[in-house]
This record gives structure tokens, sequence and C-alpha cells, in this order.
């Protein structure tokens, strides 16, 4: 791979990219009749303009940055987290159960024991294609894909026939007391309106430091990268490739978790079918285009928000532009900054070094 | 001067009158601030195996790639045939006839030899006529040469010597007339070697014209005929093979006086620091290579293990290293029975005072995309800092440290570790396993790819940690190495230790017997 200087890895790289998106996806609104430069106006608007929509935007932002994270800190270690889908949909039941068994405490107390319960069990379900890439070689990227199957008919079942309280028509189970839930953001700054942003926004920007911390700043994260680049290495210098695979599967469980947590614990106040609704998916591209360091999660993470709240006000206020517009917009994200995302690597390195940069003659 | 055909004969008729296959003339090459090729002048004669020599880092990948098309140079001319060629890519080369056998090879693993010869050098959209005249064409070169390869093999079936007759055949197929070899005996037996020296002979023989980059001296006496010196990107001289010596060569390798033997004085064995009983040690595919291995290493002496590559040493080291469970035997180190459970017995191991030099550095003892600083603790990252965190502060002073005791060059230890060149990528690992003051050392191959200026503070460095009461267990293939290191000499065959051997008085041509297998009864006979 070409080597870049830092920052135009970092920022400038994934900024074209997301032009070049932009573009393309300009192209398209133009193609269908509709003008690009009014579209994006409003979805700027949508998603900053006012207090509840900016509330939104970061709702949304909350749970791409635990689903990047949950992909970068595998990533690191060699593993490709396909499944933090499932594993926050797994921690859902964690989180409402606790909640269920508390309710009508205070929040205050509540709030920490759903974090600790939803990423025990999102650990859980991490922690199992994790056990069978350690011990039996099984690829975690199929068995995670699996378990996202599992996780949805395991938990369709348990919603519609265990936790569903009977008299109740929707799937749904039974909704929390308003003071056990974790308070939405609204309750202290008026600014956000009826937005659901909460405070498991917080512990995002608090995972997000943590996790830099961990992998840059800690000797488990120096083992973790070890695992990821040279796994030889490694076991030569005493790690235990099997124990990290394990419990780097698990953290990214817990990460993956805390979703569940924004959205059972904080806006839903009830376990609901399917709410994890793709933010675990959103979280692989997240990663890749944050190039799995913490400050690019954060930012790729807040520009998906903007994608979603934005594209969700987009097709509300442009009827000519369909939701399926929308989608096809957040692809093409995806497409040039995953996919494509070193497209323009190769030129771009030819513009800013001018001689050849590989170093190093025999 | 001028026939653009020449015989056979024309070459063993004069070489001073043999026309010029590649000629450059002033080629610059600058990466960055590195002024890689300075003013490089260079006559190679048509139908002569020439010798490129010189440290790591000297210039001659660089000059070759330049040849070949992979970079260009930022000044000078090349002269194909005494016509000046512009070489933009490789297929470019190709089609001047020069062709290219890369150190590390260019095959494709699960395809067969014929697929891989015609890849990328088909001729129509339909393979079977393709297939069908490459492999008359193979065997005519097989006949011609001494090239034979099946074929029909799969290269990843094949041993590396066959994979890189492939890469040779590769290039003839497609009408080389002029052939780089960059490195070609690095990963061969000394019998592959021999046998790419007869091949290279035939092939001067036939008219073809040899590039030969090596840093090993032997070589270039044995087969060039003339022999050129680089030195920190400068062409030092072009001298005739017959005319000059490997101490002349590699003093203006070096540009100063080397000592090609080592200076040590007497052993003083202590107690014992490294017992070895019994072991069986299987490989990944669970075959066992080494059955039954028994010795003892003492405190200050060095145990060499002599023999051909792949007699079982690589997983006698990785096993006493803790990287590799045996199937039976026990490893005491320092009269501590080295456990198995787990797959993080390479920490055990260096906890019960062990450090490992391991054989291949690139796969195992370095992460090549770690900074120099981070590859300075692999292995004793849990002794940076008390709690969870990892004390950068001190583990960037230990690097330092490092490159100062050790002459690590550049000196950044913010440097990615794989843009550093070989010899100092080795320096880095010896000075993290040495300076940790083990009781056991185990070295592999510590200078395979290592310039002579290296090689010699290598050695020193192992001398050095004997005379300060270690424990050292040497590995090598190179015989020169250990028969200058070594106290004692274990000569391994098959997974067993087929004999032992004093340093001082044995012989060459006995070690090479028991090494190969040929039981001369232990040594008893002498030639």
């Amino acid at each position: 791979m070409t080597a870049l200087p830092r920052w135009a890895d970092v920022v400038l790289l994934p900024l074209l990219n997301v032009v070049l998106a932009f573009l393309v996806g300009g192209l398209i609104v133009l193609a269908v009749g509709q003008n690009p430069l009014q579209a994006v106006g409003i979805m700027l608007y949508g998603a900053f303009g006012y207090g509840s929509g900016f509330g939104y935007t970061l709702y949304y932002t909350t749970d791409f940055i635990f689903a990047g994270l949950a992909v970068s800190l595998a990533y690191h270690a060699g593993l490709f987290n396909i499944g933090p889908e499932g594993q926050a949909y797994v921690a859902g039941l964690g989180v409402i159960l606790i909640g269920l068994a508390l309710n009508g405490t205070h929040w205050a107390i509540v709030f920490p024991l759903m974090i600790v319960c939803g990423a025990a069990f999102g650990a859980l379900w991490a922690f199992i294609p994790g056990y069978l890439q350690a011990k039996r070689g099984s690829h975690v990227v199929i068995t995670t894909i699996l378990f996202n199957f599992i996780a949805t008919s395991m938990m369709g079942f348990l919603i519609s026939r265990v936790l569903k309280p009977a008299g109740v028509n929707s799937d749904e189970s039974a909704p929390l007391d308003a003071m056990t839930r974790v308070p939405q953001l609204r309750t202290f700054i008026e600014l956000f309106k009826n937005s659901p942003v909460n405070l498991t926004f917080f512990l995002a920007i608090i995972a997000l430091v943590f996790i830099y911390w961990l992998i840059w700043r800690t000797k488990f994260g120096y083992s973790v990268r070890a695992l990821g680049k040279n796994p030889v290495a490694a076991n030569y210098a005493g790690i235990s490739n099997q124990k990290m695979i394990m419990i780097v599967m698990a953290m990214s469980g817990m990460l993956a978790a805390m979703v569940a947590v924004n959205n059972v614990g904080g806006v839903q106040g009830r376990l609901i079918l399917n709410f994890v609704n793709g933010a675990g998916f959103v979280g692989i591209a997240v990663a890749f285009m944050g190039r799995g360091h913490p400050v690019g999660v954060g930012l790729s993470a807040l520009l998906f928000g903007i994608l979603y709240q934005g594209g969700q006000e987009l097709a509300f206020q442009m009827p000519g532009i369909t939701r399926e517009m929308i989608v096809t917009i957040q692809a093409l994200v995806i497409l040039f900054t995953g996919a494509m995302g070193d497209m323009l690597r190769a030129p771009l390195a030819r513009l800013l070094t001018p001689s050849s940069s590989t170093t190093g003659a025999k | 001067m001028t026939s653009l055909h020449p015989t056979n004969a024309q070459r063993s008729e004069g070489a001073a009158a043999a026309p010029l296959a590649i000629e450059l003339v002033g080629i610059n090459k600058h990466f960055g601030p590195v002024h890689a090729n300075r003013d490089i002048h260079l006559a190679i004669k048509r139908g002569t195996v020439h010798g490129i020599v010189g440290e790591n880092g000297a210039g001659k990948s660089t000059l070759m790639s330049i040849l070949y098309g992979f970079y260009t140079a930022d000044s000078g001319e090349i002269r194909v045939n005494g016509t000046p060629a512009t070489i933009a890519d490789s297929r470019h080369a190709l089609a001047l006839g020069i062709g290219m056998v890369h150190q590390h090879f260019m095959l494709v693993d699960n395809f067969s030899v014929l697929e891989n010869v015609v890849l990328g050098a088909e001729d129509s959209a339909f393979l079977a006529p393709t297939l069908s005249k490459a492999r008359t064409q193979l065997k005519a070169l097989a006949r011609d040469y001494g090239l034979e390869v099946d074929p029909d093999a799969i290269i990843e079936n094949l041993s590396v010597g066959q994979q890189q007759r492939v890469e040779i055949l590769k290039a003839l197929y497609r009408g080389a007339e002029t052939l780089i070899l960059d490195e070609p005996t690095g990963v061969l037996t000394p019998d592959e070697a021999d046998h790419l020296f007869r091949i290279l002979g035939k092939l001067r023989e036939e008219g073809k014209t040899i590039i030969l980059i090596t840093h090993k001296l032997r070589e270039i006496m044995a087969i060039t005929d003339e022999v050129s010196v680089m030195r920190q990107g400068a062409m030092v001289r072009t001298l005739t093979t017959k005319e000059t010596s490997p101490g002349e060569l590699a003093e203006l390798m070096v540009g100063r006086r080397v000592l090609l033997r080592v200076e040590k004085g007497p052993a003083n064995p202590g107690k014992v620091l490294l017992d070895v009983q019994d072991l069986v040690v299987t490989d990944d595919f669970k075959v066992p290579r080494v059955k039954g291995v028994s010795f003892q290493v003492r405190a200050g002496e060095i145990v060499g293990i002599a023999g051909v590559a792949g007699n079982g040493q690589s997983e006698l080291l990785e096993s006493i290293a803790g990287m590799r469970d045996q199937l039976l035997g026990t490893i005491r180190l320092n009269g501590e029975v080295l456990s198995l459970e787990g797959d993080d017995g390479a920490a055990r191991a260096r906890a019960a005072g062990l450090a490992h030099v391991p054989e291949d550095r690139l796969r195992m003892g370095l992460v090549t995309t770690f900074s120099e600083w981070e590859n300075s603790i692999l292995g004793y990252q849990h002794t940076y800092g008390s709690g969870p965190g990892l004390d950068i502060a001190k583990a960037r002073a230990t690097a330092e440290d490092y490159i100062k005791k050790f002459d690590i060059r550049p000196p950044n230890l913010d440097l990615k570790t794989a843009n550093f060149s070989g010899g100092n990528q080795q320096k880095i690992v010896l000075a993290r396993e040495m300076e940790r003051n083990p009781d056991v050392l185990i070295v592999g191959q510590p200078t395979r790819g290592v310039d002579i200026g290296a090689i010699e503070f290598i050695h020193n460095q192992i001398i050095k940690m004997r005379d300060a009461g270690k424990a050292i267990l040497l590995v090598s293939v190179e015989l020169d190495e250990i028969r200058s290191l070594a106290d004692r000499i274990l000569v391994i065959f098959d997974g067993h230790i087929v004999g032992e051997a004093d340093p001082a008085t044995a012989d060459e041509t006995e070690l090479g017997l028991l090494m190969t297998g040929s039981h001369a009864s232990s040594g008893k006979e002498t030639n």
C-alpha cells in the first residue's frame, strides 16, 4: 500500500471519498428530475437545522459509534466481526430483563445495571463465535453472520411468546416506567425538543476515548495489534492467540450491546422486534470509513447519523425523492468509503509526494 | 563488436572483445532524501555471468529494478545490445530480452508449472494451443539447460529449488536473453544451489547473459566471470573474478578490512542451563520432524546445530522457545521443566530466562508494520508499565538505548520496521533478545540476509554473550558460521542428532557427509 502523510490518510482521503459519493448521488437526484443542491440543503437542515432534528442525528450517531467501535476493536485483532447486529439484538434482552426486574427504580441505579447486563448478553453472543474461532478454527465471519440469523429467530420467539404481556396485540415486552428509563437529553436541554438522544450519547463519547486508550496506550492493546498484524509474531511474543481472540470478541460484543442500551433503555422503554434496524451493519461501514481509529469512527458515525436523519427529512420534504433513493445515496457512501476507499490513494500519493514514496533500497 | 548474432564460441574467444548485452550510463535514482543509485556506470558483456555484490542497502536491487522497469531512473541511460532503451515496465523489459528471477517467487501456488509459465504470455483466448506449444518448448528448454521440472506438477508441491527453476523457465519462455537473479541461493539448500549453478553454467554456454546479485562471496568466486562491487549507492569497481579474492571484494564492499574469521578465546563451560531429553516434535501437519533428540547446553558455551535446512532444526528451536508443543520428552530451562499448557508457552520460556532470535525475523521476530520502538519490546511488553497501561516513555527509552548499543540505522525509533534493511532488522531483534540478560539464548540463522559488516558485529555479540556465561544454542545452515562460532557442533539429520564434532578439528567433508545422512559411521573414518 502506498504511504500517505497521516493527515491525508485520516482526513483528506475519507473526505474526498464522501464528496465523490455525493457527486454521484447528486447525478442520480438530477436524473430523476430533482434539484441536487436543494436536496443537500434539505438534508443538512434536517440533520442540523433545528433542535429536534439535531437530536435525532446525535441519537443515530450514538448507535453507529458503538457498532463502529465494535467492528474496529475486533479488526485490530485481525477479526472481522460481522455480528454487531445480532449482538446488539441479544443485548436488548439483558437490558429489558434488568429493567423489568427493577421496574420503578430510579434510572440512576438502573442505567449502570443496564450497561452491565446488556454488555454481558452482547459479550456472550460474540464470545461463542470467538470461542469457535480460537478453539475450532471456525471463521468468525461465517459464525457471526449465522449468529445474526440465530439472534433474529431467537429474539423473535422470546419477544412474541415469552416477553409479550397478556392482552397486548403488538410483539413487544412490557414497558418500563418513565423514571426507570435512561433519561433523554431534552429533560435537561430544551433544544432537543422531542428527539430521543439520551445519556447513552455521553457513554459513546467516553467509549471513543476509552478504546483509543485501550488500543494505543495499554499492554492489552499492544497485544491486540500484534495479533492483528502478525499472529505468528504474537505467538513468538508469548501472547496467547486463543485467549486474545475470545477476549476481544467478547469486548466487541459489549460495545455492540450499548446500541441496545441506547434504544431499549433510552427510547423505546420496551423490547420491540428488530429494534437494531441495521445499525450493526452500518457499524461495519463506519469502522472502515474511520479506518478503525476512534476519531475516524466518531466522525464517520456522525456522517451516517446525518445521512439517516437528513435522509428521512429529505424523503418527507421532497416527494420526488423516495426512501429507496435515500438508501441508494447511503449505499454510495458505503461503496466509495468502504469498498472503493483506496481508489484515490495512489493518485493522491503521487500528488502529495512528487518522487515515488517507497523507501529503502536493498 | 557489431555482430548481432553472437555465437557460443565468442565468449570463450575473449571476454574483452565480447559485445555488451547491457550498458548502464550515469544512472541516478533518489527515494526522497535517499540517493539510492549515484551515477552508476556498468557494462555487462554478452554471454557472461556478471556478479553484483554489496551490503544490504548498497543499491543493488534498486539498480536491477531500474533495469527491469520497476523503477524509472531520475537520470542516465540504459543501452540494450548497444541501443538506447527506455524501459517503462517489466513487459517492456521482457520485450528487450531481459528477464528477472525475484528473491521471492512470483508464482501462483495452486497452478501447475505449465500454467505458471504461460500466465500473462497466452497467445489467444483459448488456453489449449498455448499450453501445448509451451509443453514442447519446456521440453526443449529442459533438455538444453538441465531445467527438469514436471510441467504438470502443482507449484505448492514443489521444493523451493524446483520453484526457482520454474521462475527461470518463465523468463526463458518469454525469450529472455539476459537473466537477472536476485539473491537466488538465499532460500536454497546447498544441493539445490549447486544444481542452480550448473544450470547457470549451461545458460552461459548457450550464450545467455546472467546478472547475479548476491552477498555470498563464495558464489561470486565460483560462478561469475566479472564482478561489480557497490557501496552506498555507488559503483566502486568492476573486476575480473579470476584476478580478485574474497578478501579484496569484502574490503571493497564495506570500505575497510573485515575479519572473516571470528576471534574468540576458549570456552569455560559451567553448569547445564538448557537440558533437552528425548524430544519428539511434530510440524503443523502433525508429521514428526524432531525424532528423539537429547542434548545439553552449559553456561559459557556455544553449541551449534549443523544440518541441511529442513531436517528438524526449525521445529527444535520453536519447541525450546515454547512455541510448539512436543509429543514426547522434556525441556528444562535452568532446571525448570517448560510447561506445555495453552498457546503462550513462549511467555513462560522467557520468564524462565530464555531469549530467542528466530530463524525468520520477518515472519516471526518482528511485526513489520510496527514502528521500531514497538518491536523493541515485543515479547517483553508486559514488563513496561505496572498497571494495564503501556509505559511508552520507558519503551522508547529502551529502543533509544538499543539503537545506540547496536548501531541500528537509521536511528529513528518511529520508523516502520519494514523500512529498515535486513541487517538492521536483525539488529533490532538481537538487541531486544540479548539486552534482557537471558540465561539461555537460542539463535536461528543469525546472519541470514545480513551484510558483511553486520555479520561481524553479530558474531562478536554472540561471543560476548558466551563469555558473559550464557548458554547459547546456535542453528545455522551456513556451515562456516557454525564452525567459526560454536564450541561444540551437533549434526542434525532427519530429526536425529547423528554426530558431534569439535569445530577446531572437524573436517568439512566429514561434516558434510553427516549432514547429508551418508553415515561415515559417526566420523570414525578419516579421509
